[in-house]
């Protein structure tokens, strides 16, 4: 009865069998991503973040290192916590954002560590260590923040912060990773190819509950990290600290350069921050204060802050005259104060004295020779082809021109072409009336501290320089960029330095500058008196010391504080005292510069 | 006794016997694969481990095959009705003095060793079916007959139901196939797929799309049979039942089944819906055996079971560690053994001059064809999961001894087919 069932029974079978064989087939050998789910189950990729590079002054004291920190991880699938409040309560969070946190890394995975509290510090590390193993799924993992001993060159060193995502579409290394960090400013950004280092990556396997099992595929494709490389930077530590030090609580800037290098010595920008500051877990929050802080503490102003270059422009405006010839070093040409406003006397002038009292009507002749040199009948097309000859000069000094440093925040200044008179007062209906006041360095020129340190650094070497930089060198290969090692020539004969450097001299002897004056070091300088048409003028002092062989040349700006020669040429005369003698003999002019009252 | 055993030896289908041992050391070897553990490496005897446990339980099947084949073969005719209320009982025990074990009250516990009625209850079932519809002049179309055959797997089935443990009770639907051997009515196994069918597409398609489909499909039907009006009614009654039932699965899926349950289907329908609580078990276990390509990653180098991405890797996911390790041929060998099992089966059910032996074979075969169908589907997203074990291969004393029991009482049987005068 019914024998002919069991071929359909049979046949059920079969069928059930086939169909088994046939979804198999799809899922097991068709479809790869099932094996991929399966890695991405077991593999746990574990990236292994280089050291940065560490940053030393010239003398090999650490400027920026590395310090341990700690994140707190959490992996959602062994998270046990019995009493939240209290979980919530000794991590210092409210319920809401522990739910949000727990949330978060659940939707990015459930089996796999996320960040749940970035950036613990050593003490906090200390305190929650002893009390993880009452919170399983929670760990610690460690890795490396910025650090630096001391605050100081805040803004010339720079930051590093997360990258974001403008960053992360220009990157075509294919490097970074969203959540890695890149130098944000100053050096760090500008080295950031070898601070960086090299990321390792090494593959675990772990188990459902996160725990590791041992290399994958015997650690075939980890890689280690390679360390990024230590910089040694041109910076003098001392002097810059001295110099952070007279600075305090005032606005500014100095920049100091080895003429017959181009080192940067000392860069301040008054007022800084801590660099700690953007450092570590209150990275957000602490830039937010700094870059609201109406005296912009992140803006770096030896690089950035542009000023009119004031008196000190004078020396290149001799410079240039001598070297067109329209003038001669003992040429006496009578000043008095008709033409513009004057604080030397009236009388005959050469240009050493010029330069010692600072005549204004002095430079407005000389300045009217350069422009109009009689090339053209036409006072408007004389005064054209003058100011484009001008120019070029200027622009020979690194002024108007950005200098190839490498400090990526270094802006050009201005000096004024033919272009900009055009557009202001229609294209020659101009004249050398109308800009006269470029003879005296004030008008529409302008300059930043760093160039003017790069003017005397140019002055010293009598006429040429190096571009100024703030890397010696990369991990003691010593190689410093080409561009560092060649020299630029200003275009001025060395033959018409030293009469500028006399009147210099004399400046600091028995000028405006007096103040700077040292017994046994010669130093040559210029005051400049910076009109400013917001407030009180700027202090300004441009020099280099010694006369002979000079190992320094500065700049120093700050601002609103009157005469050149009160403010500016004592921070000038003691950083250049420092540096030189390593020492200062003038407490008194240390107490006068600190106590920073300046405005009579 | 001795002549007896002598020729229950000789006649004994040997060939089952060692697919039989294949299937049962295929299933030990993979219990350790599935537990092992590289960093404490311990011997696949190892007691504490389930595959040394797994050991002791082959060795007393040993035991158990040894003492059926002793037994006279008539025993299981004659008691057939007497296990079946003894087994019945113990379902009713175990429900009052039972252990609750993952939510259901279906273990009984003495001292560490637990035992589980349900698996052995089968056992009892099917020589309970087998003795009814063996009986001379019983005959599967009379109403009487599949009533009482109802009944006879109905009552473990309900008493199942209460414990808590919807997949072993399903099991007890599976006698359905001993019953379409025995002539039930076809109609009712194509009503059943039907059933099923129309159970899906209404959890997949639109209700409102559905229903209209299939009244156009029975007004075609009607158009098609126009010549026979008594087709007609059928044809609508047919269509107003099947659009009942597609308005009643929502209140199926909501009131019927439990939330667990009802999760279960809809992780079948879209696995993806909830992927770490129901649908992890289900995305995991395919993970594990779609990830094992065609040979395999080899014999201890799974990792997903190894590493418990899979759940209960040693018993009802046992296959992952076999779909994993040794891949699709590892899948090959184990479908095909079945199904050799499964057919070898049907032959020596259909050579049996009694109807208890034949209908108990049927009986057998449907069990572990149920067993083994439910299992791998569910392993691999064809099927809700339901908590039943890979006959043979899953780690666990009760579900090893169910099936042995089940298995040697048949070749027991089988052996002494020729002493069986009527038929």
């Amino acid at each position: 009865m019914n024998e002919g069932r069991r071929y359909i029974v049979q046949g059920f079978i079969f069928i059930v069998a086939m169909i088994f064989l046939v979804k198999l087939f799809f899922i097991q050998v068709l479809d790869s991503s099932y094996r991929l789910a399966a890695e991405n189950n077991i593999v746990q990729k574990i990236i292994e973040y280089p050291y940065r590079g560490l940053i030393y002054d010239r003398d090999g004291e650490l400027l920026v290192y590395n310090k341990p920190i700690y994140d707190l991880m959490v992996v959602p699938k062994e998270v046990a916590i019995a009493d939240t409040a209290e979980f919530c309560d000794f991590f210092g969070i409210d319920r809401k954002a522990f739910e949000d946190k727990i949330a978060a890394a659940k939707r990015y995975s459930y089996i796999k560590p996320s960040k749940f509290i970035e950036k613990l510090s050593n003490e906090e590390f200390a305190r929650v260590q002893d009390q993880l193993i009452n919170y399983s799924g929670f760990y610690v993992l460690a890795r490396t923040v910025r650090s630096y001993p001391e605050r100081t060159l805040a803004n010339a060193l720079g930051y590093v912060g997360e990258i974001n995502r403008r960053q992360l579409e220009r990157d075509t290394t294919g490097y970074y990773r969203q959540g890695d960090f890149i130098g944000i400013s100053g050096i760090e950004r500008e080295y950031e190819d070898v601070l960086k280092g090299k990321r390792g990556v090494s593959y675990k396997m772990v188990n459902v509950r996160g725990v590791q099992k041992g290399d994958f595929k015997a650690g075939a494709f980890d890689t280690l990290s390679i360390p990024g490389e230590d910089l040694i930077s041109t910076i003098d530590a001392d002097l810059q600290r001295y110099a952070e030090y007279l600075f305090e609580g005032k606005i500014g800037s100095v920049a100091a350069i080895e003429p017959s290098t181009g080192e940067i010595l000392a860069l301040v920008s008054g007022p800084s921050y801590d660099p700690n500051l953007l450092s570590g877990r209150e990275f957000s929050e602490n830039f937010n204060q700094l870059s609201s802080d109406t005296l912009k503490p992140l803006f770096d102003r030896p690089l950035m802050a542009m000023y009119p270059p004031g008196s000190m422009f004078k020396t290149v405006q001799a410079l240039v005259a001598l070297q067109e010839g329209v003038i001669t070093a003992d040429e006496k040409i009578f000043s008095n104060g008709l033409l513009i406003g004057d604080l030397a006397p009236n009388g005959f002038y050469d240009v050493k004295r010029a330069i010692q009292l600072s005549s204004n009507n002095y430079f407005y002749k000389v300045f009217r020779r350069v422009i109009n040199q009689e090339d053209d009948p036409n006072t408007y097309l004389d005064s054209r082809i003058g100011l484009e000859r001008w120019k070029s000069y200027i622009n020979n000094f690194g002024l108007g021109v950005r200098l190839p440093t490498d400090l990526p925040t270094v802006k050009s200044g201005y000096v004024p072409g033919v272009e900009f008179y055009d557009r202001v007062y229609g294209t020659n209906r101009w004249k050398f009336s109308n800009i006269y006041s470029l003879s005296i360095g004030q008008g529409e020129v302008l300059v930043t501290p760093l160039q003017m340190a790069n003017l005397g650094a140019i002055i010293a070497n009598r006429g040429y320089y190096y571009v100024p930089h703030i890397i010696k060198s990369i991990d003691d290969r010593g190689s410093k960029r080409e561009i560092f090692t060649t020299p630029n020539w200003a275009g001025i004969d060395s033959v018409h330095y030293p009469i500028i450097i006399d009147g210099m001299e004399e400046v600091v002897r028995s000028g405006s500058g007096r103040r700077a004056y040292l017994k046994d070091i010669a130093i040559c300088g210029k005051t400049s008196t910076v009109e400013n048409s917001q407030g009180a003028d700027h202090s300004g002092f441009m020099a280099f010391a010694p006369k002979e062989k000079p190992q320094i040349a500065i700049a120093v700006y700050v601002e609103n504080s009157g005469w050149g020669g009160r403010a500016a040429a004592s921070i000038g005369s003691l950083l250049m005292e420092y540096y030189i003698r390593g020492e200062i003999t003038r407490p008194w002019l240390e107490d006068f510069v600190v106590k920073g009252d300046f405005l009579y | 006794m001795i002549r007896q055993g002598d020729r229950t030896v000789y006649n004994l289908d040997w060939v089952t016997v060692l697919i039989y041992f294949v299937l049962v050391f295929l299933g030990w070897f993979n219990i350790y694969a599935a537990v092992y553990d590289e960093e404490v490496s311990r011997s696949i005897f190892d007691l504490s481990l389930d595959s040394g446990k797994q050991l002791m339980f082959i060795g007393s099947s040993l035991l158990i095959i040894v003492g059926i084949l002793n037994l006279d073969y008539k025993f299981y005719d004659s008691f057939g009705y007497a296990f079946y209320g003894l087994f019945v009982l113990f379902l009713i025990f175990v429900l009052i003095f039972g252990k609750e074990v993952a939510g259901s009250r279906s273990w009984f516990e003495i001292g560490s060793f637990r035992l589980q009625p349900s698996e052995f209850t089968k056992f009892a079932t099917a020589l309970a079916v087998a003795k009814y519809l063996g009986t001379p002049n019983v005959k599967f179309t009379q109403l009487k007959t599949q009533v009482l055959s109802g009944i006879i797997i109905g009552v473990p089935m309900i008493l199942v139901i209460i414990q808590g443990d919807t997949g072993t009770a399903m099991v007890y639907g599976s006698f359905i196939l001993v019953f379409f051997r025995e002539g039930m009515s076809p109609m009712i196994l194509v009503l059943g797929l039907l059933g099923v069918l129309v159970f899906i597409l209404t959890l997949l398609v639109n209700q409102t799309i559905l229903i209209i489909s299939l009244v156009v499909l029975g007004l075609i039907a009607i158009g098609l049979s126009i010549k026979s009006p008594k087709n007609i009614i059928g044809v609508i009654v047919g269509t107003i039942l099947v659009v009942g039932m597609v308005k009643s699965v929502d209140f199926v899926m909501t009131e019927v089944l439990k939330p667990h349950q009802q999760k279960r289907v809809l992780s079948l329908i879209d696995p993806g819906a909830d992927p770490l609580g129901i649908g992890w078990n289900v995305t995991q276990s395919k993970i594990a055996i779609g990830s094992g390509g065609f040979f395999g990653k080899g014999f201890l180098e799974g990792t997903q079971t190894k590493f418990d991405f899979v759940p209960a890797q040693s018993t009802d996911f046992i296959f992952c560690t076999i779909g994993e390790e040794h891949g699709w041929i590892g899948s090959l060998i184990l479908i095909g053994g079945f199904s050799f099992l499964l057919f070898r089966l049907i032959h020596l059910a259909e050579r049996q001059k009694s109807n208890f032996s034949r209908i108990y074979g049927y009986g057998v075969i449907a069990v572990i064809f149920f067993h083994f169908a439910v299992n791998i589907a569910m392993t691999i997203g064809l099927f809700p999961v339901i908590g039943i074990p890979l006959p043979f291969f899953s780690y666990g004393g009760s579900s090893l001894w169910s099936f042995t029991i089940l298995l040697f009482v048949f070749l027991k049987l089988d052996a002494h087919r020729m002493q069986v005068l009527t038929r």
